[in-house]
């Protein structure tokens, strides 16, 4: 099928960029979005033109590596996949496509469509962890964990921090990214010990990143790729009130 | 944002309670304003609170607008979305409609600046066998309501109240933490059929006024 990119091209962070349009002739519908883009970027080399620079690496749907907005839509039209799992049967012959990165202050753009995620990093180093010594395996018995709960904290870790509830939100806000990575933890006796103080350094984290408040729009829990619920926001909400109002600043 | 708009909720529901007195006539609506005249000290207590509240609701929401374009300096070129309503997008809109609004209501019923000479009816009354007069809230209603183009107005404003609110009362539940698989779609449900009751609630007034539907009254 025939289709017309118009794609996001910006040669470093310091670049103004602007949208290119390229005329790709002869995709096949089995190919994967990122296959497709491989195409291009094969031919643009043979070209003499500097290849388009998108993140990557499993391709497997796992790693959370790759992300890009396709027609306003972060990872694309299909719902619970990452952009390396959409493939180009969800496109028709004829269409124009929007290729841009992850728009948002805490994710400055380091090349075309590759952005600096580190602003996730710096947020779960101020809380996203279980303060215990490390050693050899404790007897998994002796710490019972009731089932529904430990289904919740699975449920939540599922998160791979790929970015798109940032990219989706109207106010570029983290809020499903770090109310997953809170909630998982806050849902287990290992993690629940430090829950406020938790919650609280890491929304403060958050905040000092430049990332958005949330308005309850949900567009995130519809792009993300692990169909992580919005109840995770919801819990840390909870978590973070608990401890405004019921822990001692220490 | 949330706790303020949880306020104001209230705020809406006691106006609405007496704005529908209308429907008891002319001496129900009368009583109840003397009855608000005549107690100063619950009348300013309720003005002064809801004027913090609103104080901290527009507040909250102009820092939550700047920190949010704070957090997006450069705009997608394609913008799509999937499951949002348009009342979520637009809670920027409606709040400052609902805004300016609210100023011409005031300037309308409270201090009487857009049809003085309805302000100043008065209704008389006799208690005990001695005739006094009293502010007559109800045919300042009814003369002020014959206006098709401010009958428009209050409609209007209160349709885009109601998006407002279509919103934001389920929001709130979120914003605070309060989610859980089996009240959450209960509460959303809930959250905007009230919303739209208070809307065609406070709409009712003008159109019945208007119509003449009262008028016998």
């Amino acid at each position: 099928m025939r289709l017309k990119l118009h794609v996001w091209r910006q040669r470093g962070p310091a670049d103004a960029g602007q949208m290119v349009s390229y005329d790709m002739p002869d995709v096949s519908p089995d190919m994967s979005f990122l296959e497709m883009l491989d195409v291009l970027n094969e031919r643009l080399t043979l070209e003499g033109e500097e290849p388009i620079a998108f993140d990557h690496d499993c391709r497997e749907g796992i790693c959370g590596a790759c992300g890009l907005v396709i027609n306003g839509i972060a990872h694309g039209p299909t719902r619970g996949t990452t952009t390396c799992q959409l493939h180009m049967r969800s496109f028709k012959d004829g269409d124009e496509i929007w290729i841009e990165p992850w728009r948002a202050r805490a994710f400055p753009v380091i090349k075309d469509l590759v952005v600096d995620r580190k602003s996730f990093d710096r947020v779960i180093e101020s809380g996203g962890f279980i303060s215990v010594n490390t050693g050899s395996a404790p007897e998994a018995n002796i710490l019972s964990v009731a089932k529904d709960s430990a289904d919740q904290a699975f449920e939540y870790a599922a998160c791979i921090g790929c970015g798109a509830c940032v990219a989706a939100c109207k106010n570029a806000s983290a809020m499903l990214f770090v109310g997953a990575k809170v909630s998982h933890l806050a849902s287990l006796p290992q993690g629940r010990v430090e829950a406020g103080r938790r919650a609280r350094a890491m929304v403060s984290a958050m905040d000092a990143e430049g990332f958005g408040s949330c308005t309850n729009q949900f567009e995130c829990e519809a792009v993300c790729p692990k169909d992580i619920s919005v109840r995770a926001i919801a819990k840390m909400n909870r978590e973070y009130l608990r401890a405004g109002l019921l822990e001692s600043e220490s | 944002m949330a706790l303020s708009g949880l306020l104001l909720v209230g705020f809406l529901l006691g106006h609405l309670a007496g704005n529908l007195l209308v429907f008891k006539g002319r001496q129900a609506m009368n009583d109840y304003a003397e009855f608000l005249k005549n107690s100063p000290e619950l009348l300013w207590t309720a003005r002064i609170g809801l004027l913090l509240i609103f104080a901290v609701h527009l507040l909250t929401g102009i820092r939550l607008q700047l920190v949010s374009r704070g957090a997006r300096p450069v705009a997608y070129h394609k913008k799509g979305h999937l499951v949002s309503s348009s009342a979520s997008r637009s809670m920027l809109l409606t709040g400052a409609v609902v805004l300016v609004y609210l100023l011409f209501h005031l300037a309308h019923f409270t201090l009487g600046l857009v049809s003085p000479e309805d302000f100043q009816l008065t209704e008389q009354v006799i208690r005990d066998g001695v005739a006094s007069s009293r502010p007559d809230v109800y045919g300042m209603m009814l003369a002020g309501f014959q206006h098709d183009w401010l009958v428009a107005l209050y409609v209007l404003g209160m349709i885009l109240l109601g998006m407002h609110l279509s919103h934001g009362i389920a929001s709130l539940f979120q914003s605070l933490g309060i989610r859980h698989a089996r009240y959450t779609p209960m509460i959303e449900i809930s959250a905007k059929i009230l919303a739209w009751l208070l809307a065609a609630g406070f709409i009712m007034v003008p159109l019945s006024l208007r119509s003449g539907l009262l008028e016998a009254a």
